[in-house]
């Protein structure tokens, strides 16, 4: 029961990151693929009705996490404490850049918007990453199960690291770059014109520095976690990540010369949610490595009651099902590129 | 208090003081909102449509606020309350969880429909998207009373584990779920919201009457906010408070005698209207009370023997007793005034004078303030009158901090909250302002800028 909610949780933080990911990505090239109010305006419209609850997703990750790993919850917030909050604040920031811009019609305070925006959308890209390489790389837990990380030490890997050491920033400058191609894959597919051509652009720029990265955070996470790939060995099944993660490629690199921008979109979600997955799957039975391992989180030390367990999947079942039914209504409502001169951004 | 201790509960207080501004407005236009668009829908009349359109838009900045001063909310349990997180993750995740999957998607999907695609959607679709966010935003409000309620009054639940791993865990999910404290909780919480959507929308009214600017928009608001703020200050006391009270009185005995300032129990208590808790004497100076009136509130009899604080260890006593005592008056007081306000505003609205009514438009105008300060109170009370406990008789406040966070991290997160949210509240006040100046009146369904 634990693992199916080990990886229910592993889906939901994989589903935030395909889905948000898109519209911070929009944000990180938004300065540069948006030179016009509007074609800032079409930006906007084109992730303003659906980035709020596209950031559902990783609140109800949290939720779903909180719920199913009480500990994990706990003890991975706690420690985790300053890059969490910096997130937090950049998330409001950037919530009130999209929605605050549109309501004052005057260069300065929509300037200030735009850039307050686009910063938070790279910064947030760039934590989410640096979050991910340190579920990867190990805490320093002990024995109480608690541990606190500064945000830097001496951003090299010893005994008391920082949330910043130079494997999790090279983990965040792969998430800003993955996401600025998603984001951009995304405005080329839903605004066309001089904007959906740069977007496809800086697609195109992205696309050897993601390559590149990909294979160097492989052989520096092996580097840092030789036993990362035991699982990969004892599960053949595993090989399916390696594989789409390469097919999704490829598909990137052919379909967006072409102006396949949708086929593009989807092949960058592939890539996102394997690229999670295959993390998880190296992880699994572990959900918070320790750095030194016999202090380790695993889903059977951090997993809520049985009964809690069987009861939330009733209710889960439900809700997700409902929430799949509202995201495919209001994407269909919204589907079809930005007009000009519509809706309320 | 331990230092570490001391920030963590300011660093919470503080954040959720600051949050709850927004959706108990935001929980109170949705409901008013949805009585708009349905007149609107069923008299096919442009007036009531633009009405909807204004507070939609009121509505939608007061959102964006709720949400970016929400997240927070559901992080701290985990970033500043790690130990309690740990003890009773396994029953309250449920609820938190819940809040995610059912009311949070709901609104969040059909905000963006209900603001941004009045021109995609059919008047009978755009009214449901009302009714969505309406729904997923009171359900919001479920999940998290029941989550407090909880904390309050524990139910469901079975004990497990020792030291460091003691826990509980869920045993009943539907005894959670109906824990009898959340419903009159909920019940007289989402009362206060819809207070305070119908002051806001009376005075908006009001202010637009003493200002003879768009005259008929301005008389729908008065009459709906007049109508919706009579029916709900008068569920605010009977039943829904009064009940509450009843709770407080047989679960929290030791709250209710700190709540009412009671220092010595007696038999025919008297009910405390004016005075200050004299903590240091053990007694309130300059009392103004009405005889036997406690004894009748708390247990329906003249002479039922009401337990005051020296009945109990003082360990076991509130921490901040004059704080409790002032928030629960407070709130109390000003509920009182809202009932007076709005039926003597009913009375005119009645007469059909109260649109000429001068100094009643004065009244109300000023009167939107205070509904924010008597829901800030009435959580007040609730939450210090939880204390010494985080889980009531199952877990104490000092123990349910996150102990790997030092007060020096914390209170570098809680200034860094301080100086954003004042800057976000200063930009919510000026983009309001704006909004009420533009006023109901726009050229098209949906302004281009």
């Amino acid at each position: 029961m634990a693992s199916l909610w080990f990886w229910i949780v592993a889906a939901m933080i994989a589903a935030y990151v395909v889905l948000d990911g898109f519209d911070l990505g929009a944000g990180a090239i938004y300065l540069f693929a948006a030179k016009t109010n509007d074609e800032r305006r079409r930006v906007l419209r084109a992730i303003g009705p659906v980035w709020d609850g596209n950031e559902v997703w990783l609140l109800a990750a949290g939720g779903t996490l909180y719920f199913a790993f009480p500990q994990l919850y706990a003890s991975s917030f706690s420690g985790f404490y300053l890059p969490l909050m910096v997130v937090l604040w950049l998330l409001m920031l950037r919530a009130i850049g999209i929605e605050f811009r549109a309501h004052v019609e005057h260069p300065v305070w929509q300037d200030f918007f735009d850039v307050v925006f686009s910063i938070s959308s790279i910064l947030l890209a760039v934590f989410f990453g640096a979050a991910l390489g340190n579920v990867v790389r190990g805490v320093p837990l002990d024995a109480s199960g608690y541990f606190f990380e500064p945000l830097w030490t001496n951003f090299k890997l010893s005994a008391q690291p920082g949330i910043l050491d130079w494997y999790t920033i090279l983990i965040g400058v792969m998430a800003l770059v993955t996401l600025t191609a998603h984001g951009s894959y995304y405005i080329a597919l839903k605004t066309d014109e001089d904007l959906g051509r740069r977007a496809r652009g800086i697609a195109l720029l992205c696309w050897p520095v993601q390559f590149f990265l990909t294979f160097t955070s492989l052989v520096a996470t092996y580097f840092i976690r030789p036993g990362i790939m035991a699982n990969y060995g004892k599960h053949p099944v595993g090989i399916m990540v390696p594989v789409v993660v390469v097919a999704s490629l490829a598909v990137m690199l052919f379909a967006n010369p072409k102006g396949k921008e949708k086929l593009a979109f989807i092949a960058s979600s592939l890539y996102i949610a394997f690229m999670l997955v295959g993390a998880a799957f190296a992880l699994y039975p572990v959900v918070l490595p320790a750095r030194n391992h016999e202090y380790s989180l695993t889903i059977e030390n951090t997993a809520a009651g049985g009964h809690g367990l069987r009861v939330g999947l009733v209710w889960w079942t439900l809700g997700a099902a409902l929430a799949i039914a509202y995201f495919a209504f209001v994407y269909r409502k919204f589907q079809g590129k930005v007009q000009a001169g519509e809706g309320q951004y | 208090m331990d230092s570490a201790l001391f920030v963590h509960r300011l660093h919470f207080a503080f954040t959720a003081t600051f949050h709850y501004l927004f959706p108990q407005l935001t929980m109170g236009l949705a409901l008013l909102i949805v009585v708009l668009k349905t007149i609107a829908l069923r008299r096919n009349d442009p007036v009531y449509h633009q009405a909807a359109r204004f507070w939609g838009k009121i509505f939608g900045i007061s959102f964006v606020m709720g949400v970016v001063t929400g997240i927070p909310m559901e992080f701290q349990f985990g970033t500043n309350w790690s130990h309690f997180s740990r003890f009773a993750g396994g029953v309250i995740g449920q609820t938190l969880a819940m809040e995610g999957m059912f009311a949070f998607f709901l609104e969040s999907a059909f905000l963006g429909l209900f603001l941004y695609g009045e021109k995609r959607l059919s008047p009978k679709a755009h009214w449901l998207s009302a009714v969505a966010v309406f729904v997923g935003s009171w359900l919001s409000g479920y999940f998290i009373i029941a989550t407090d309620a909880f904390m309050q009054h524990p139910v469901g639940y079975v004990l497990v584990g020792s030291g460091k791993d003691r826990a509980v865990q869920l045993s009943s999910f539907w005894q959670l779920l109906l824990n009898p404290w959340a419903g009159w909780q909920y019940a007289h919480n989402m009362s206060g919201s819809a207070i305070t959507g119908a002051f806001v929308m009376t005075a908006v009214g009001a202010f637009y009457l003493l200002s003879g600017k768009w005259t008929a928009h301005a008389r729908i608001f008065v009459k709906v906010g007049v109508i919706a703020g009579c029916v709900f200050s008068v569920l605010q006391i009977f039943p829904t408070g009064d009940r509450q009270g009843k709770m407080v009185a047989d679960q929290q005995p030791v709250t209710l005698a700190a709540m009412e300032g009671l220092f010595h129990g007696q038999s025919g208590a008297p009910l405390l209207i004016l005075g200050q808790p004299n903590d240091q004497q053990g007694k309130i100076d300059n009392p103004l009370e009405v005889p036997k009136m406690l004894s009748v509130l708390s247990y329906r009899r003249w002479d039922a023997n009401v337990r005051g604080l020296d009945s109990f260890p003082k360990e076991d006593w509130p921490g901040n007793i004059p704080l409790l005592y002032y928030s629960y008056h407070i709130m109390v007081g000003l509920g009182t005034f809202f009932i007076a306000i709005m039926v003597v505003s009913l009375f005119l609205l009645w007469r059909g004078k109260i649109f000429d009514s001068k100094w009643m438009l004065w009244i109300l105008m000023l009167a939107a303030p205070f509904p924010y300060i008597a829901n800030t109170a009435g959580w007040m009370t609730a939450e210090l009158g939880r204390q010494p406990w985080l889980v009531y008789g199952l877990m104490r406040t000092e123990d349910g901090y996150s102990k790997a966070v030092s007060a020096g991290n914390g209170m570098f997160t809680l200034l860094g909250f301080m100086g954003i949210y004042t800057v976000l509240g200063i930009l919510f006040l000026f983009l309001i302002r704006r909004e009420i100046e533009h006023g109901p009146v726009t050229e098209s369904v949906s302004d281009s800028h």
